[in-house]
């Protein structure tokens, strides 16, 4: 869609010689092919909306007269100490377990996983980057010790050793964000190793060798720019799963603690409530999916704007496809053209 | 010959990852304040040489070397410690919450496999068709959704409403196979579904991405060329290269499910591995979590090395050394 677009423009300035053409640098172009992608615009705007809402969270408690960590036991509960439907006595969403406002509730849980998304993303690609970039340059010793450091945090029964953690040094965001990154940076480092190890053996590193760069100066100037790319995908497609992460130890008790909200503690405590309460499940359940299902389609989106490598690929599928079927017509003996031996 | 060097190797490097992974558990939860059990075994009003009994019958009391020394000793003899609590032997908790985790892990596998392969291969034989595009879909919420969320959702639309209605296949808890095979099933159907629905999304994923490479590749224009039929090319020649990913994933994944479930089983409160562990853990029950740790990653270890040699055999191309 953008290439021919581009070929378009290409035409247009070939028949117009005037017309300066305009020079594009390679993420002037990814971001025109992200922006041309309509399912990640989407994704971005949900993004946007999300981190708005985030941010208006005190102003929506203001707002309702509710704030997210008061009780109401005598309007948000029922008789029976049950929490109240979506839009009995002001709560837009119904109350939780104890009669809090769910709704306020839910924006500030979406303070919680986009902080706790993103910046946990942040120092993972920042350590991963580092440490594979350092292991795939230097090799040698170094690279071994490292890269054995990484299978073994790869390979531990992290989600035991996670909570282990959580519990040892006491659950707070600090330690929940310290644990999902120490989790996390193994993969990145290993995909930044095995690029590292391919981009050193270039000619222009060898230039830049030669022109007396240190190694410093080699990983950073000359090999960083290069990795940004397959970091940028792979760091995109890590947000969620951070999210996924912090709600999945909030939800087993062992992360963001009671008073304060997070989609995972909402949902954990909701557990108790199912048969009673469905929309105690539902919207805690339907803003966390959304907010993953919108950072997941976003990673994607990134991936096929940088790589337009995949579209090529679905071309040539379709391109044996066509194969295919001009073969079934020549099987029928009316082109008896494409079976000559030899021709293959 | 080779193989059985590369077997002794392999084991003694697994021996190795088990006692580091034992070591670090072990001086982790130790550096916790263990006087808290004391004081929660020794009841509310306790006088504290009560506390200090408690703490020397658990033997808390001897300096930690000495304590790492008898865990080890023990260890090595295959004895795994006894609960603080309860003083039933980890071994012995092991053998009675392993069941219901492999009967997880079991019947998810089945499921995703099936899901997974049969989803993949489709896709990726028409791909950017309809059915490739709504599988592509489906593949990114069943990434997107926490496994609890799926579970928690089950129970909402599948298992409330059903039992409601005097519907009572469909049930949470754990019954074993020696309850009747149907009362198996119908323990276990939605937790094998949730379970399964990540994982099936991960593992269309794979074998997409796989079998798309593959038939890219010039042996396969090469098997087309000689006049195979589509299914034979696909099935004999593309299927198989693309599957060796695909198994070498499923072993570290059910490596490192049977070492617990937590989340799948906390939902359906199934009292597998990983429930009780997440109990241990919250209760500092220190040798219950460093036997359940251990036993994880024993079979992680284990898995990889099942995947190792399960390559030789599916790649002739890999040579054990």
């Amino acid at each position: 869609m953008s290439i021919t677009q581009l070929e378009a423009d290409a035409q247009a300035a070939e028949g117009a010689p005037e017309q300066a053409i305009e020079g594009r640098s390679q993420w002037q172009l990814t971001w025109r092919r992200l922006l041309s992608d309509k399912v990640a615009v989407v994704s971005l705007i949900i993004i946007a909306i999300m981190v708005a809402l985030a941010i208006a969270a005190p102003a929506f408690a203001a707002l309702t007269g509710h704030p997210a960590t008061t009780a109401y036991p005598n309007t948000g509960e029922s008789a029976a100490g049950l929490p109240v439907g979506p839009g009995t006595n002001g709560f837009w969403l119904g109350t939780d377990g104890t009669g809090r406002d769910l709704f306020v509730r839910i924006l500030y849980g979406a303070r919680i996983s986009l902080f706790v998304g993103v910046v946990t993303t942040l120092i993972a690609t920042v350590a991963g980057v580092t440490i594979g970039m350092i292991a795939g340059y230097f090799g040698g010793v170094v690279d071994t010790v490292l890269s054995r450091f990484v299978d073994a945090v790869l390979a531990f029964p992290y989600v035991v050793l996670a909570l282990a953690l959580a519990v040892v040094l006491g659950p707070s965001l600090t330690v929940i964000m310290g644990v999902i990154a120490f989790f996390s940076w193994a993969g990145i480092s290993r995909i930044v190793r095995g690029q590292t190890l391919s981009l050193k053996e270039k000619e222009y590193i060898e230039a830049a060798r030669s022109l007396g760069a240190g190694p410093i100066r080699i990983m950073f100037v000359h090999i960083l720019p290069n990795l940004l790319a397959p970091v940028l995908v792979l760091s995109t497609l890590y947000i969620p799963q951070a999210i996924i992460f912090e709600a999945t130890l909030s939800y087993l008790g062992l992360g963001i603690q009671q008073p304060t909200a997070s989609w995972g503690n909402i949902l954990g405590d909701a557990q108790n409530f199912y048969q009673q309460a469905w929309w105690y499940v539902v919207f805690p359940a339907a803003a966390l999916l959304i907010t993953t299902l919108a950072f997941n389609l976003l990673g994607d989106g990134v991936r096929d704007a940088m790589d337009p490598r995949t579209e090529r690929l679905f071309a040539a599928a379709r391109r044996r496809k066509a194969d295919r079927a001009r073969r079934k017509v020549g099987k029928r003996g009316d082109l008896p053209a494409a079976s000559q031996p030899g021709e293959a | 010959m080779a193989i059985v060097r590369f077997l002794i190797r392999r084991i003694l490097t697994g021996a190795v990852v088990l006692w580091i992974v034992a070591t670090a558990a072990f001086f982790l939860f130790f550096a916790r304040p263990i006087a808290t059990v004391a004081h929660q075994l020794a009841g509310r009003a306790a006088t504290p040489q009560v506390i200090a009994e408690v703490t020397r019958n658990l033997g808390l009391n001897q300096p930690i070397l000495v304590q790492y020394w008898h865990f080890l000793d023990k260890l090595v003899h295959g004895n795994l410690g006894f609960s603080f609590y309860t003083g039933q032997s980890v071994n012995q908790m092991i053998k009675q919450d392993l069941p219901p985790t492999v009967s997880l892990v079991v019947g998810g596998v089945v499921l995703w496999l099936i899901a997974g392969l049969g989803v993949g291969i489709i896709s990726a034989t028409r791909a950017r068709s309809l059915f490739d595009r709504f599988s592509a879909v489906a593949v990114l919420i069943g990434i997107s959704m926490p496994v609890f969320v799926i579970g928690e959702l089950l129970l909402l639309v599948v298992f409330v409403p059903l039992n409601q209605h005097g519907f009572h296949w469909i049930q949470d808890q754990y019954a074993g196979p020696s309850a009747g095979i149907g009362t198996w099933i119908g323990h276990l159907i939605l937790p094998w579904i949730t379970l399964a629905a990540v994982q099936a999304a991960i593992y269309t994923r794979l074998t997409r991405g796989q079998l798309l490479d593959v038939l890219g590749e010039d042996y396969i224009r090469m098997a087309r060329a000689k006049g195979l039929s589509e299914r034979r090319v696909v099935f004999r020649h593309g299927v198989r290269a693309a599957l060796t990913p695909v198994v070498s994933q499923l072993g570290v994944d059910v490596g490192q499910l049977l070492g617990g479930v937590i989340v799948v089983e906390s939902v359906f409160g199934l009292n597998g591995i990983g429930q009780v562990s997440v109990q241990a853990i919250y209760t500092d029950n220190l040798p219950v979590i460093i036997g359940f740790v251990i036993l994880a990653a024993a079979f992680v270890v284990v898995a990889n090395l099942i995947v190792d040699l399960t390559y030789a055999i599916l790649d002739p191309r890999v040579r054990i050394a």
